[in-house]
């Protein structure tokens, strides 16, 4: 609280960034966790909220007549800008908020203040939706050649590794130790996926600290082992996801990668991946075209190309497909390493498991996937996505990548998963509300010693609750593309790589097809379902009728009103919509009523209601947006009316867009 | 003229047939005088593959030692590979092939050889006539009348025989004002919105000249459509610099002091070259086979197609939002307004009219916005996006609007009656069809063909119950309100379904179409049962309590 200069602010005006004349009057509030701005129009009070673990910038831009212009980004690419009367009350607003946007000990954070009323047992079973011995089991492990090894239980070997970690059997502890010295922070082989139909494994590990010459016995007998526990193949590979001038600028520092003389068996292969600083650079120009006001297309798709960040997204696929052509085709096991071991290989090895596991595919499988190979094994949540003030180099939107290559591969296989995109969108707003204690902390350790399962709550157990909301109409568990290995098309189909507008444009609900297909089809299925049931009923009514008018035995059955409704409650044809800005000219035209802020429309918005469920957008699916005939109330964006009579008789004076 | 002189080797054994994503076939090439036809010899799959020559748009052809390839380019942008052992009738094929697709009489083409093998239950030359689109019209309003000015073509060469004018214009102004617009293209109404009583009118550039050459009767004709004080807008597609330069050319654009009524806007849509060259490069960048993201980003901006999109889309929404939210009237041209005029007044008809997202509203705004109101089909469409004729008057300017009817339709799914299929197939028969409705430039010109005479209508075909379900879409619920597409490049999409449609595997998003089809036709089917177990139970009960009445 003592961090709250300025409480509350009246008379502020929101912007809307798609049209700068459309703004709402209304109030401003600063709470210990949330920045609200609530609307000053009586009969909606249309409210916004924003968590301060989700701003990522705040920037005070040069006063004008109106104010002074507050411009907040969030993590969840939501912008807003707010002008603020009095250039003091900005400033305090500003200050108050630096503050509060880097909170300095985990306690700040908004999971050990939320609290869904729940009891300790529903937390607690929260806590144990996912389980990652379980998981193990499902891929067969243990097994003759895998086994879960006890080496690391105090974090004694790895304080970056869960306690529980699956190794060959055949690597004694001996042999993991003295591997994991010859590893980055101590990072050694340990067991990813396990593909049960052939014994193949993807495991992961940090690069060795080879150096020009350096090699370790213990770490060739750890691939080694690797190796015989997947007799089916006499070589495994050894993927290091870096671009290869990286790795070789790596061996000065002593560290690098595995020289094919040195371990036997092993055939190595360099996948350029680059490093966190680039990727988030090119995140960074990708929100700048993002954020244009009115780009042309060549603007934008210019823009979108000079960020790099497709190409990114697609190298990260190509890593994951490679893998798991090797492990399903090859029946190849294959070792991962990056650097550290804990970005790009994360993101290669959930990417090859997707493809590899249906299972994974799965609401639930989704949870256990990236519990497993992010969660446990040590992602730096803390520091890539700046949850406390930290060193802003250490940010990057990694996982945000894997986020996204989930939706590339959605896109081109509509029916192989059983959640939709609202799933992953909820997921990336997770990860960085702090709402939930799930990705607290760098590591397993650090969530164990501030005592995460006891004072906060698991997202999965949230989203379980809602998977209703987060499901994949067109998902069948018997169809084919619901069985066995995804096979997406390798290069050369750059075009099937896609701007996901619905991430990173989220809040310009504006721009998005204004029909859901998925929610229209949900709703048919759920009426199905009830038609199901009600001819089930009817049926058996009909059947006992029948039988009691041949034995002539005349019984009144009871009329009952079935007759229900069946309208299709997504068939939202109010789904009003209301023109965008057109024509730049028509602004030349006198305003109908130019301070009017209308309150249609695209922006935002987080309303209390949805962020008290938690949920992120619902309002998604709610426009908001008053109905098309509705003229009254509002100028038309773009709008105005026409000349009034005297500027009218000016001479040829049309004016022409550039 | 005999086509089989045309053709020296009718028929060609082990010939292979290669296409991307499936495995090469053999089999036998035979042609006819309209098609390339190829038959696996496996006689298990029974494969077959038609091509009509005026589908293809350019062949190429190598050897390799007494191996001949042929490399067919087609109008629909497929491209497929044919190997014929020999080179004689490797080099007979490819000739014939070269002859038989560039016939240039209009009268040797498959339209006028096709017999429909099926029955005809509608007529599709008389479907869609302009009395009847008047007959509703004035059962809104008495303000309009129908004029047979043009019933010779005399006055118009590109305007049909009927024309809707307002009422108080009589033929003799309309003369007059013909005289005083590019190629007789006199403003005649387009769209009548029913809302609010306001209209979209479409012409042709006032021939304004350098010295400022006004018309009365032009003038007064398009104040007719104006309410007393209120204003309108002139939507010019052209930008200013060129409308500007026109005035050279004897064209030019409605200067203010003739027109105090009216706010003039420029918008600036391309045409001819400009758009064949974009549809050119885009084709070549989606073939493009290289493996690098950026280069395909690069080159999908520099076709420069998405742009054109954009600016038509923006015209087309600028037009609907005068008239439905300014309340204003609008008179959209270019220079001849057999173009991009088009585009923006069929557009803003969908955008507004509800009617125009069904199947049968669409099919009428085809007819009445390009065919009758005079585009000139055989000319834009005689070659697609692998000839190298450049002939100016080739323009994909049909095209872009079934792309923007696509965007429009990606935006609001829910709100046509009709999927993406129909849009496609449009685009399919408007470059090469086995039907008589897109030949011509004009009425005038189907009429000297004796088109409906001699050939069928798309329309007959695609009307039958049958033919009709396949371009269903399935999630259609009528939307009675106008839509508002967003024009934002985050918006535009390329049209994948046509543009990739031969280089992507397409398996996984047909078995999801599929899907949504089941989805759909299930929940139907439980409907109709449970209605008709309703019913049942009603009559079983009601019969139960006559009796006990008895």
């Amino acid at each position: 609280m003592e961090h709250i200069r300025m409480p509350k602010v009246e008379n502020v005006r929101l912007l809307d960034r798609l049209s700068s004349r459309k703004a709402a009057l209304g109030t401003l509030y600063l709470t210990a966790t949330h920045v609200i701005f609530v609307e000053n129009v009586s009969e909606t009070r249309k409210e916004t909220w924003v968590l301060h673990s989700q701003i990522s910038s705040i920037e005070k831009q040069a006063t004008t007549a109106t104010g002074c212009p507050l411009l907040i980004r969030c993590k969840n690419f939501q912008v807003i800008q707010l002008v603020i009367p009095q250039e003091r009350d900005c400033h305090d607003v500003y200050i108050s908020l630096i503050r509060l946007a880097r909170p300095v000990k985990y306690e700040e954070l908004y999971c050990f203040s939320f609290n869904p009323k729940l009891d300790k047992e529903e937390r607690e079973r929260g806590w144990k939706l996912v389980d990652l011995s379980e998981e193990y089991n499902r891929m067969g492990i243990p097994n003759d050649c895998w086994q879960m090894s006890d080496v690391n239980r105090d974090y004694g070997v790895c304080d970056s590794y869960p306690t529980e970690v699956y190794v060959p059997k055949s690597a004694t502890a001996h042999i993991i130790v003295g591997s994991s010295k010859f590893r980055s922070r101590r990072r050694f082989p340990a067991l990813s996926y396990y593909y049960k139909d052939n014994n193949a494994s993807i495991c992961r590990s940090s690069q060795p600290l080879s150096g020009f010459s350096a090699r370790c016995l213990e770490d060739e007998q750890m691939l080694q082992a690797i190796r015989k526990a997947n007799p089916g193949s006499d070589f495994i590979y050894v993927v290091d996801t870096r671009p290869k001038l990286n790795a070789m600028a790596n061996r000065a520092a002593g560290k690098g990668y595995e020289n094919e003389d040195n371990y036997s068996n092993i055939k190595f292969q360099f996948i350029g991946i680059e490093n966190i600083h680039v990727m988030r650079n090119s995140l960074q120009k990708m929100l700048e075209v993002c954020e244009m006001k009115s780009p042309s297309m060549s603007d934008f798709l210019w823009g979108l190309e000079n960020s790099g960040w497709l190409k990114h997204i697609k190298a990260i696929m190509d890593a994951g497909i490679f893998i798991a052509k090797a492990v399903a085709e090859e029946g190849v096991s294959v070792l991962v390493h990056c650097s550290d071991g804990w970005d790009r290989t994360a993101q290669v090895c959930s990417v090859a498991s997707l493809l590899l596991d249906p299972y994974y595919r799965t609401v639930k499988g989704f949870m256990v996937l990236i519990e497993k190979d992010w969660v446990s094994f040590g992602h730096k949540f803390n520091h890539r996505y700046g949850n406390l003030d930290g060193d802003p180099k250490e940010i990057s939107p990694v996982i945000d990548q894997f986020i996204e290559c989930v939706w590339q591969l959605m896109e081109q296989f509509p029916c192989a998963f059983e959640f939709n995109e609202r799933f992953l969108i909820h997921i990336q707003h997770h990860i960085y509300s702090c709402q939930f204690g799930n990705f607290l902390c760098n590591s397993q350790k650090e969530r164990r010693e501030l005592k995460i399962r006891e004072r906060t709550y698991s997202l999965w157990a949230h989203l379980w609750k809602n998977r209703a909301d987060y499901l994949n109409p067109l998902y069948r568990s018997e169809h084919s593309q619901t069985r066995g290995t995804l096979h997406p098309q390798m290069a050369p189909c750059n075009f099937l790589y896609k701007f996901w507008s619905g991430m990173y444009n989220r809040f310009e609900k504006g721009l998005h097809p204004r029909q859901s297909v998925t929610d229209y089809l949900m709703a048919v299925k759920e009426e199905t379902q009830q038609l199901e049931e009600e001819l089930e009923v009817l049926g058996e009514r009909l059947a006992n009728l029948q039988k009691l008018q041949s034995n002539d035995n005349k019984v009144k059955s009871k009329q009952q009103d079935r007759s229900k409704e069946l309208g299709l409650s997504a068939s939202n044809n109010s789904l009003a919509n209301t023109p965008q800005e057109y024509s730049s000219e028509l602004k030349s035209f006198p305003s109908r009523s130019p301070s009017q802020g209308d309150e249609e429309d695209s922006a935002l918005i987080l309303t209390q209601d949805n962020l008290k469920s938690s949920d992120p957008d619902l309002s998604a699916n709610s426009d908001q947006e008053s109905g098309v005939e509705d003229l009254s109330c509002r100028s038309p964006s773009g709008g105005g009316c026409l000349p009034s009579e005297d500027s009218g008789k000016d001479s040829d004076e049309a004016v022409c867009l550039a | 003229m005999e086509f089989a002189e045309l053709i020296k080797t009718p028929r060609a054994d082990n010939a292979v047939l290669h296409r991307p994503f499936y495995a090469a076939v053999e089999g036998t090439l035979c042609l006819t005088g309209h098609h390339l036809i190829f038959s696996s010899r496996r006689s298990d799959d029974g494969e077959e593959l038609w091509l009509l020559h005026s589908n293809i748009d350019s062949i190429e052809k190598r050897f390799v030692g007494s191996l001949g390839t042929i490399i067919i380019k087609c109008k629909d942008l497929r491209i497929i590979q044919l190997d014929i052992p020999g080179m004689e009738e490797c080099l007979n094929i490819a000739s014939s092939i070269e002859v038989l697709s560039t016939l240039d009489s209009v009268t040797l083409m498959y339209p006028f050889f096709y017999r429909p093998m099926f029955e005809i239950l509608e007529d599709g030359w008389s479907a869609f006539l302009p009395d009847r689109d008047f007959e509703l019209l004035n059962s809104v309003t008495d303000e309009w009348r129908l004029s047979s000015i043009n019933k010779e073509f005399s006055v118009c060469p590109s305007y049909p025989p009927v024309v809707i004018v307002p009422k108080s214009i009589d033929d003799e102004a309309l003369r007059k004002v013909a005289m005083f617009r590019h190629g007789g293209r006199f403003p005649v109404l387009s769209y009548y919105h029913k809302k609010n009583g306001m209209v979209m009118m479409r012409s042709s550039q006032p021939l304004t000249g350098t010295n400022g050459r006004r018309c009365k009767e032009d003038e007064k004709l398009i104040n007719a459509t104006l309410r007393p004080g209120k204003r309108g807008y002139i939507i010019d597609t052209r930008s200013l610099n060129v409308a500007q330069q026109a005035r050279a050319k004897g064209g030019g654009f409605e200067q203010e002091v003739y027109y105090p009524q009216w706010r003039r806007i420029h918008k600036c849509i391309e045409r001819f070259n400009i758009l064949q060259e974009s549809l050119i490069k885009l084709v070549e960048a989606c073939n493009d086979q290289s493996h690098n993201m950026d280069r395909w980003l690069s080159k999908l901006e520099a076709s420069n197609w998405l742009t054109h999109i954009k600016e038509i889309l923006t015209a087309a929404c600028l037009a609907a939002q005068c008239i439905d939210r300014e309340g204003a009237s609008v008179l959209v041209h270019g220079t001849e307004g057999t173009d991009s005029t088009l585009q923006v007044t069929s557009l803003a008809q969908i955008i507004l009219d509800p009617g125009c997202r069904t199947i049968r509203g669409f099919e009428a705004l085809v007819v009445r916005e390009w065919l009758q109101a005079g585009h000139p089909f055989q000319q834009r469409c005689a070659q697609s996006a692998y000839s190298n004729s450049k002939q100016k008057w080739e323009a994909p300017v049909f095209l872009l609007f079934l792309d923007c009817v696509w965007q429009i339709l990606r935006q609001f799914p829910c709100s046509f009656e009709f999927s993406e299929q129909f849009l496609i197939m449009l685009f399919e028969h408007a470059y090469a069809s086995q039907f008589g409705t897109f030949l011509g430039n004009n009425e005038n010109e189907r009429s000297k063909l004796k088109l409906p005479q001699k050939t069928m209508s798309l329309w007959s075909w695609v009307n039958q119950p049958e033919e009709l379900e396949k371009f269903m879409n399935p999630l259609f619920e009528a939307n009675s309100l106008v839509i508002w597409p967003s024009v934002a490049p985050q918006s535009l999409q390329l049209w994948e379904g046509v543009f990739l449609r031969w280089n992507r595997p397409s398996k996984y998003l047909d078995e999801a179409q599929e899907e949504v089809f089941s989805i759909i036709k299930y929940n139907r089917l439980l409907q109709a049962k449970v209605n008709s177990l309703r019913k049942q139970l009603a009559e079983l009960e009601t019969d139960d309590r006559m009796q006990e009445n008895v």
